[in-house]
């Protein structure tokens, strides 16, 4: 008989969904049936019980084909060259669990190397104006129950976040909401005439890479200057601004959504950082709260972890080991992958073959190249060492952090591949290795 | 098991009423004994004080405020070019912050100052997988935490309609679900308010929509806390926090107590311990006439023994201001401007933080610095008064030890104010020049671990009393001979010679030697399940929260080595 | 002064951490100890000596040493690093930190200087000859507190990020700035004697911006109150006074308000 198991996370973006409802085989070997999560999430889980699912590490030949070998002998490899290398990098963490993540930074504090994760070319300058200029936020029940106004900036949760305006922001009847999107005023700021912006009640189509002129006139218009702004900002009419600033000043609860389109244009962690300014502002005269649209179920996670383990959130530099050093611009991944600063990549969780600039990826490849994943891609298949794993949410449990850094505990729904270990486990066994091979003078 | 026998200490135990005298110390299994054999390792520790392990009753050391504490911060780790607090690595892993330390550090610096056991000041129910996380990565401490329950919308509504048996249901399941040891409440309805912007000043204010004030709130908090009998009573931080005029606040926040027995078998006696009791102790209409509030706290503090509190003593460092008081964050930035960090939490709570410099030479700051110390040093019991920063708000827990100083020494008190700009209007507005009252060993001892311990109920676990956990703290200071320079008081506090943690040594010299396994402490009541309240949460966890009923309550395998501290309720 | 002169004699594979080059950490030691000074790379503890030959003589106190840096240090970072007083010549182009959080003394780059030039500087001067490249005097991450005082001066251009959470100190750039010009700024002066690309003083609570070339892209937040004369570094001039930024707090000096200031020279 098919079991049913419900309230299952789902291990795709950042909404973390905790209510979806799997239907496994009576062998708990497959995934029949995945339901209430978006088509991107249901691939996940069909991905998972997929029969090509790789099971055991392979290493790259001479003649550039892949070889299978032991778990053991992937552990080793990966120990040794950790501490051969000068600088190694270990990057990655948009899929994996917590328990990975600190598993990881054990391993990378015995080794002496650099730790960091996806954040460093998606919310990296969120994290930088966060430590500028402070986080007035919220957990999306708030916005659930509470929230009469949404801007969604720089963001199209349509594509990014399929489930974000149905469970949390626009759709639901939340407590204080029960008229749900009727008593909802959604302001979509954009270059693009999006998905998320049809839905909008407002879309501002800005000029892009001038956001942070614009957030400079909303701020205008609350300190009282209004009557100074130019005729046009940032291609959007002062009429318009002052329009738009009377619904975000007389909002009973506010919250200003935003995403790669503030942290990929120019002035990055500025843009950010004028968001909050402008949201401490808009708390003179209503409630207000901003938050930053992680991209996946778990990027929080790193984050969260390693602030509690070293007090950074990324770019680590591990490499005296007795303390930890950060300073994005020189300790972030592309920045050293681009001046050919690490002699070791470890790719994890992610896909930095695909993700990384070109150049960046051609620097680090001329270095030892390992891959942890579940999953054939890019930077498997350039891959000095490729070493399968388990999926977080689908063959191993594990603690999350969604985007509004809400812990959420996930479960298994399967039984892994016959021998495939979760990345907890693997980093562990390289960390165990690592100290077995200083002790015994081989480091 | 290990037996370990200490020699010739001078032993300062309240609970087992040691006041000094030379005794020894038997440690058999993890456990204090009676004898151990012949084969004992022993330690000598003649010259030195002996002290059971420190108990810290509120301290802010995990948990999503923290860590956004820590993650916002990166300059408290370094700081125009050094590493603040340095470079340390002794443990299995580094150490790092100055004000908001990383959990290795927490454990290790902890440990090295005698202490073995730290309550968490405030736990969002939420979030507390992500607490238990934390709990996992500290070394060595033995943790517990509070769930916060003022702001929370299932005792708004069983405290408005009058059914204490569902409310006290509910904070049974509450704490079952989140592993939590007590009832925490901050800022009572205020942080709710804050949820739209508003704040509850008074114990009248009522709050928004719910329309219950902050009076109803606790009494009834206070009233479910003693239909249990949890070992440990309401732990409150008050309303108004940090304003000038708030002691009056204050007094009518602790008169709530008033009335309430308890009967608990924990040998608990106060129905509330009110927390950080300086920033809640201010007189005057505004800074510029801001003066001390301790004594008027104090005298009713001191005429009630249904109370105990802790001080929450400003240390005068650079330091970092969290807490479950939004409106009080949201207020602080608006006074100086620097970085403003907020997290409202649905159903629950909120929370805030604000970097903070207690500057020696602003007036205001040498106040507040002295009201602290006014507190202890006006106290008549003081097993009701106990030692703390509110750490990281008012100082980091790594200061401890200068407390004891200034509370051990009125000419370590001397030299602070001779370093202030403005001594004179600090002496002017307070008490603290003319008090010469010095507290000694046995003092410290009540306000360090055995007064705590007694008002969380662990007294028979945190103790020097046959049975309890052989956590141990032996100091290089010789009772009979103190020195007269404190500063070596300070350093013999922040160092210990050893700390021994279930008969593990833990530290030697100052140094981590062992990490041996720790406890998370929750408290199990053991209940009939409540069909009403049952069917409350479904509902709100259906209608309200974005997480699912199921996915909630803290998985077994995510509560690091859980030790139920156990109580039937018919 | 004495001189101890560097001249290298070999190349890291990555990059080589010379926190340990500075006057005060020369003065006072022989040829043989300053040789054995530790430099990083990533992991690996060296020796100044591994990659620098030394000639010369360190003076006894830091204001009596000058150190002259010989060989291509592109990929040498730190130099400088919290010094007190004396002199470094860096006769090539050198990596990041340059002058890091140096309270008095000076330093010239032959060449160009990469990003964090100057961070958290309280007193001193630094000059590059060539450019420089993103925060230029800039803060610590998190910092609210950043450059303090003394004078950065680069004759070429420069990126992002001139003056973070400025409170003092003035920072001359001759040629061209990208943008984040005094972002956040308490006080201070920032000179760009090239164009600006935009986001001149956004966020600034008090400071002062002379932009002597082209503003591409001014913020709404700064609007012209006056047009006025000024001498700036060693020269007059005539600028268009703007003040701001009125999207953020003010400050009050005997119930005035006080703004910052951006002078676009006419």
């Amino acid at each position: 008989m098919p079991k049913i198991i419900e309230n299952v996370g789902c291990p795709y973006c950042g909404c973390s969904c905790d209510d979806v409802r799997v239907t496994v085989s009576d062998d708990g070997k497959e995934i029949l049936e995945v339901e209430n999560v978006c088509a991107i999430g249901t691939e996940i889980f069909k991905h998972g019980c997929s029969k090509d699912r790789i099971k055991l590490p392979r290493m790259r030949q001479p003649d550039g084909s892949m070889k299978d070998i032991s778990y053991e002998e992937a552990i080793d490899w990966t120990a040794r060259h950790l501490l051969k290398a000068k600088k190694p990098l270990m990057y990655g963490f948009g899929s994996t669990n917590c328990e990975g993540q600190a598993a990881a930074a054990r391993a990378m504090e015995i080794a002496g190397g650099m730790l960091d994760n996806c954040a460093t070319i998606c919310h990296g300058p969120s994290f930088l104006a966060i430590f500028d200029n402070g986080y007035p936020t919220c957990t999306l029940g708030e916005v659930k129950n509470r929230a009469d106004v949404i801007v969604y900036w720089g963001s199209n949760p349509a594509h990014a976040h399929p489930r974000h305006m149905s469970r949390y922001s626009i759709f639901p009847r939340g407590f204080f909401t029960g008229k749900g999107q009727k008593k909802r005023t959604v302001i979509v700021i954009d270059p693009r005439y999006t998905d998320t912006a049809n839905v909008a009640d407002y879309h501002l189509q800005i000029k892009q890479g001038h956001d942070y002129e614009l957030f400079n006139a909303f701020r205008m218009v609350i300190h009282g200057y209004g009557n100074d702004l130019p005729d046009e900002i940032a291609g959007i009419k002062k009429e318009t601004i002052l329009e738009v600033a009377e619904i975000m000043k007389n909002a009973r609860f506010g919250t200003t959504f935003f995403g790669m389109g503030l942290t990929h244009s120019d002035g990055r962690n500025h843009n950010i950082d004028i968001a909050i300014s402008l949201t401490r502002d808009l708390n003179k005269v209503a409630k207000w709260t901003i938050m930053a649209m992680r991209g996946h179920y778990n990027i929080a996670g790193p984050g969260v972890v390693w602030s509690w383990t070293f007090g950074f959130p990324y770019c680590l530099d591990l490499t005296k080991k007795d303390h930890a050093h950060m300073n994005p611009g020189e300790t972030s991944s592309v920045d050293m992958a681009m001046r050919d600063e690490v002699d070791m990549f470890i790719n994890i969780g992610t896909d930095a073959g695909a993700h990384f600039p070109i150049p960046a990826v051609k620097q680090l490849k001329k270095h030892p190249w390992v891959t942890i994943d579940p999953s054939i891609n890019m930077a498997s298949e350039i891959a000095d060492l490729h070493i399968p794993v388990c999926i977080c949410g689908v063959d191993v449990g594990g603690i999350v952090y969604r985007m509004d850094n809400v812990p959420i505990q996930f479960r298994k729904v399967i039984e892994p591949p016959e021998g495939v270990m979760d990345d907890e486990t693997l980093l562990n066994k390289v960390a165990d290795r690592m100290e077995e091979l200083i002790a015994k003078g081989e480091a | 098991m290990a037996e370990l026998l200490i020699k010739n200490g001078y032993v300062f135990d309240p609970i087992s009423g040691m006041k000094g005298d030379k005794a020894d110390i038997a440690i058999k299994d993890g456990k204090i004994a009676d004898k151990v054999s012949s084969k004992a390792q022993v330690i000598d520790a003649s010259g030195k004080t002996i002290m059971a392990g420190g108990v810290d009753i509120h301290t802010h050391v995990a948990g999503p405020k923290v860590n956004l504490g820590r993650e916002m911060r990166p300059e408290d780790k370094f700081f125009r070019g050094e590493y603040r607090g340095g470079i340390v690595k002794q443990g299995r892993r580094m150490e790092m912050g100055f004000s908001i330390p990383s959990t290795w550090k927490t454990g290790y610096a902890y440990a090295r100052m005698g202490y073995t056991f730290t309550n968490e000041a405030a736990m969002p129910p939420l979030m507390a997988p992500h607490v238990h996380e934390e709990f996992r990565d500290t070394p060595i401490l033995d943790q517990a935490a509070m769930p916060v329950f003022g702001n929370n919308w299932f005792c708004f509504e069983y405290i408005k309609n009058k059914e204490l048996e569902n409310n006290a249901a509910y904070i049974a399941w509450l704490l079952k679900a989140t592993k939590g040891f007590g009832i925490k409440v901050v800022n009572p309805g205020g942080t709710e308010a804050w949820a739209w912007g508003e704040n509850c000043t008074s114990i009248h204010d009522p709050v928004p929509y719910f329309d219950i004030t902050p009076a109803e709130i606790v009494k009834g908090l206070i009233e479910a806390n003693e239909y249990l009998g949890l070992p440990h009573s309401v732990h409150i931080h008050g309303n108004n926090l940090g304003n000038p005029g708030n002691y009056k606040d204050t007094i009518d926040t602790l008169k709530l107590s008033e009335g309430i027995k308890t009967k608990n078998k924990f040998g608990r006696e106060q129905v509330l311990h009110n927390t950080h009791l300086q920033f809640h102790s201010y007189k005057g209409t505004s800074w510029a006439d801001f003066e001390s509030g301790a004594k008027e706290v104090m005298d009713y503090v001191n005429n009630n023994k249904q109370i105990t509190v802790d001080i929450g003593q400003v240390t005068l460092d650079e330091t970092t201001t969290m807490t479950a008081d939004g409106p009080f964050e949201y207020h602080l930035n608006q006074l100086n401007h620097i970085k403003w960090a907020n997290v409202d939490i649905e159903l629950e709570t909120g929370s805030g933080i604000v970097p903070y410099i207690y500057d020696k030479n602003i007036k205001v700051c040498g106040i507040q610095w002295a009201i602290g110390l006014e507190i202890a040093l006006y106290a008549k019991d003081l097993m009701r008064v106990h030692i703390t920063t509110d750490h990281p708000n008012a100082g980091p827990f790594t200061r401890y030890p200068r407390v004891i100083k200034w509370l051990m020494s009125q000419k370590a008190r001397e030299e602070t104010l001779d370093t202030m700009k403005w001594k004179s209007k600090v002496i002017a507005a307070s008490n603290i020049a003319s008090m010469d009252r010095e507290l000694g060993l046995y003092d410290i001892a009540m306000m360090t671990r055995a007064g705590p311990a007694k008002a969380l109920g662990l007294a028979d676990i945190y103790g020097l009393a046959k049975g309890a956990d052989a956590n141990v703290a032996i100091y290089d200071l010789d009772a009979n001979n103190l020195p007269s320079d404190p500063e070596l008081i300070e350093a013999a506090f922040l160092s210990t010679a050893y700390t021994i943690k279930e008969g593990v040594v833990v530290v030697k010299d100052g140094t981590i030697v062992a990490e041996p396994p720790k406890y998370t402490l929750w408290t199990k009541v053991n209940m009939p399940e409540n069909a009403q309240v049952m069917h409350d949460i479904k509902e709100k966890f259906a209608r309200n929260y974005t997480v699912n009923l199921e996915n909630y309550a803290v998985f077994d395998e995510h509560v690091h080595n859980a030790r139920a501290i156990e109580l039937d309720v018919a | 002064m004495e001189t101890i002169t560097m001249n290298l004699v070999s190349q890291p594979e990555l990059f080589l951490e010379c926190y340990s080059v500075s006057p005060d950490q020369f003065a006072g030691k022989s040829l043989a100890e300053i040789a054995t000074l530790p430099a990083h790379e990533g992991k690996i503890q060296w020796k100044l000596g591994d990659f620098f030959k030394f000639e010369g003589k360190a003076g006894e106190t830091a204001a009596d040493t000058k150190v002259v840096v010989n060989g291509n240090v592109r990929r040498m970072k730190r130099f400088g690093q919290k010094m007190s007083a004396g002199e470094i010549v860096i006769n090539s182009d050198t990596d990041m930190y340059i002058g890091g959080w140096m309270t008095g003394g000076k330093i010239t780059v032959k060449g160009n200087a990469d990003s964090f030039l100057g961070i958290g500087m309280e007193d001193g001067e630094i000059l590059v000859e060539g450019d420089a490249q993103n925060h230029v005097g800039c803060a610590y991450r998190g910092d609210w507190r950043g450059m303090k005082g003394g004078l950065i001066r680069v004759k070429g251009k420069a990126g992002n990020d001139i003056g973070t959470f400025m409170t003092g100190g003035t920072i001359i750039i001759e040629g061209d700035a990208f943008i984040h010009v005094l972002t956040h700024a308490e006080g201070g002066t920032v000179i760009i004697k090239g164009d600006a690309h935009g986001r001149v003083g956004g966020q600034m609570v008090k400071g002062d911006a002379y932009i002597f070339g082209n503003l591409l892209y001014p913020l709404p937040g700064f609007k012209k109150v006056a047009t006025v004369e000024k001498e700036v570094d060693g020269a007059t001039y005539t600028f268009d006074q703007y003040i701001g930024d009125l999207g953020e707090r003010k400050e009050k000096k005997k119930g005035e308000i006080i703004y910052g200031n951006i002078y676009l020279k006419k």
